[in-house]
């Protein structure tokens, strides 16, 4: 695919049509349309509202517990002897994820918008517990799709939502994984459309979700600056995140994207290698497509039937990727690059014995790159890489998949 | 120019009566069987046809089509070969008008000309693409406009008088009304409901307005006839092929003849829809 001229900036998109470039959109029914339109409306009247932007502050303050510390990795650092590695703890968050800042965004614009019922797909079911906590906390009921496979792979989160009052409706079509749970949440929506919110989980689905979602989850690369700059005097020279749908990637990447000299890598679920069938690497193996109600790249077929992926990260088990980073990525702004289950599992457990931090499955994929990369760096050089979720979840598959009985 | 749907409704106006518009799966559940379906419609009394274009993921289709799309998609149904089950029909029947329904993303990886030069070559009249809002016309509704097809637009509850007739103006063929906000094979809504929402829609536009979601047997054929100017069937008729298949997927009863039983008595009930209303 050939690049097209350098934009004067990264950060203007989407336009008015909701197109970053050539992704992105609005394909959806005609049901959803004036829904669509609705939560366009509440969100344009949100962001210049300066109410909205001080209580979602608050609750970011003090529900979440923002700002998340920007830790220096120091072990890590002296064990790969390379550049400075820095995590964005976003793990710290109530909740164990960034899944929180999208949220606690959404619901407020959920109640602005008058719906009283949330639904919400989820594949590791850190969105799907972080949905069930905010409607907890503003006491809506909570619908959460769920892939039949990811209800077994990720039994404590179920759990959690189930404790929290939510609801859990368990996907057995398809591979019952991600893809399928949002399909069963559109069909939720496009029947309860009156009194529904849907409160999508990552930076993708039909405009102005990807603007949305990425705007709220924003906070990570904007609390990174300051951050980084307090620490180390100057800009970081690579960011690492890992993308499933993409929204902690984006989130971390947004505020940094005119910043010439900062480099971002993108990591997908290379899961069992990209020569057969059983992996999500879409931006790497993909081609664009239309899914979801946005177009993107895509796991599909020479017939256009989406396929199903693999990733042992139940969060990256998705075979899309939200619509930004498909033009991030044809405008050669970022790299993305796969890893694999294993390379994850081995970072897992490097993190847990040298930071003491037990990582999610979805940033041990970034670690893992960060593993690759840091050590052909220069000892001046500084990684920060976004820590986006904590592993308790994790554990019982991590365990399972290294033979060990718990 | 006129279409073949466009030569249909005329003569069912001249006639009285509302269409009856069937809805079947491409390739469901194989090639052969889906042909002797199709050729089944029009002999037990279907006006039109809708021709469903499988997709892995069908987000506004109830559990009955989602099954039917993947029995067919197993059975080795593609894009290119709904559009030879198209030209096959269309070598046996020149009248009845075919309208191709599914979801963009196959349209747009086999590309989007291409497609529109080989769907006028097998005969396909109109297209009607489910993920794809007046919005996002320059996809693919302009360009099969140019092409000669019609591109028939879902109504729903949710389009409101504001909305109309942005979601009217490139429309040609009929309005498909989506009588209810949902998935497809939902439970039928109130007939007097439907009744006001399809003069309401009417009062923008002078195209046929179409009625579907929900409708399973005669008489609701026939109270929906009444409405409007055409009643189509979906869930019923995939049902009706499911019903039939064994647990090894294969037929156990001929389908096209589950199918032909099913749709004679739907077209009985359109028939007497117009037999009430001259009465």
């Amino acid at each position: 695919m050939s690049h097209p001229a350098t934009p004067n900036s990264f950060r203007t998109g989407p336009d008015e049509a909701g197109m970053f470039g050539i992704f992105g959109g609005r394909f959806v029914a005609e049901t959803l349309m004036p829904l669509i339109l609705h939560l366009e409306r509440e969100w344009n009247a949100a962001k210049s509202d300066p109410a909205f932007k001080d209580e979602l502050d608050r609750l970011n303050a003090h529900y979440t517990g923002r700002p998340s510390p920007l830790y220096f990795a120091e072990r890590l650092t002296e064990h790969l002897g390379g550049a400075k590695i820095y995590f964005k703890r976003d793990e710290l968050n109530h909740t164990g994820s960034h899944k929180i800042n999208n949220c606690l965004g959404q619901i407020l614009l959920a109640r602005r918008m008058g719906k009283t019922r949330i639904i919400a797909e989820t594949g590791a079911g850190q969105h799907g517990v972080a949905s069930a906590t905010v409607a907890a906390r503003f006491g809506l009921p909570c619908v959460v799709y769920m892939g039949a496979t990811d209800v077994e792979r990720q039994a404590p989160n179920v759990f959690r939502m189930r404790l929290l009052g939510a609801e859990v409706k368990p996907v057995t079509a398809g591979h019952g994984t991600l893809k399928d749970a949002m399909n069963e949440a559109l069909r939720d929506w496009v029947t309860n459309v009156e009194d529904t919110y849907y409160l999508i989980g990552t930076a993708a689905g039909p405009h102005p979700y990807p603007e949305l979602v990425r705007d709220f989850q924003s906070v990570i690369g904007r609390e990174t600056r300051e951050q980084v700059l307090a620490a180390e005097g100057r800009l970081p020279d690579m960011l690492v995140a890992a993308v499933g749908g993409g929204s902690n990637a984006i989130g971390l990447f947004h505020p940094f994207l005119d910043d010439k000299d900062v480099a971002m890598v993108g990591v997908e679920a290379g899961g069992k290698g990209l020569s057969g069938e059983e992996h999500c690497a879409s931006l790497t193996a993909g081609r664009p497509g239309v899914l979801h109600g946005n177009r993107t790249y895509l796991l599909q077929s020479e017939d256009g039937q989406i396929k199903d992926g693999h990733s042992i990260s139940a969060g990256l088990d998705y075979p899309g990727i939200g619509p930004e980073h498909s033009w991030l990525k044809e405008a050669g702004r970022v790299d993305y690059v796969p890893i694999m289950d294993d390379e994850a599992i081995e970072a897992f457990q490097l993190l847990t014995c040298l930071e003491g931090i037990i990582p999610a499955l979805e940033p041990a994929h970034a670690l893992a790159e960060v593993v690759k990369r840091a050590p052909k760096m220069g000892r001046d050089q500084v990684i920060v890489m976004n820590l986006c979720g904590r592993g308790d979840k994790d554990v019982f598959a991590v365990a399972k998949r290294l033979g060990m009985d718990i | 120019m006129t279409t073949r749907i466009d030569r249909r409704f005329a003569a069912l106006r001249a006639e009285g009566r509302p269409a009856l518009i069937t809805y079947v799966m491409g390739g469901d559940p194989d090639f052969d069987t889906s042909l002797s379906i199709l050729k089944a419609l029009p002999a037990a009394g279907s006006d039109v046809i809708e021709l469903g274009m499988p997709f892995s993921d069908p987000m506004a289709d109830g559990p009955a089509i989602q099954a039917a799309g993947l029995r067919a998609l197993k059975g080795g149904q593609t894009l290119a070969r709904t559009l030879e089950l198209a030209r096959a029909f269309r070598a046996g029947d020149d009248d009845t008008p075919i309208v191709m329904m599914g979801y963009y993303n196959p349209i747009y990886i086999y590309g989007v000309e291409r497609f529109l030069t080989d769907a006028r070559a097998a005969g396909i009249d109109g297209l009607i693409v489910v993920d794809l809002p007046p919005e996002m016309d320059a996809e693919l509704c302009l360009p099969a406009m140019r092409a000669g097809l019609n591109f028939i637009r879902l109504a729903t509850p949710t389009t409101d008088d504001r909305r109309l007739p942005k979601v009217l103006e490139n429309t040609s063929g009929f309005v498909y009304y989506v009588s209810m906000t949902g998935i497809t094979g939902s439970a039928l809504p109130d007939t007097s409901r439907v009744g006001a929402a399809v003069e309401r829609i009417k009062g923008h536009t002078d195209l046929p307005v179409c009625v579907g979601f929900g409708v399973k047997t005669r008489q609701q054929a026939e109270a929906i006839g009444r409405a409007a100017d055409g009643v189509v069937v979906g869930t019923a008729i995939v049902n009706a092929v499911a019903n039939v298949l064994g647990e090894d997927g294969r037929p156990t009863a001929d389908p096209a003849e589950a199918v032909a039983t099913l749709v004679s008595g739907l077209a009985a009930g359109v028939r007497d829809a117009r037999l009430a209303s001259t009465a």
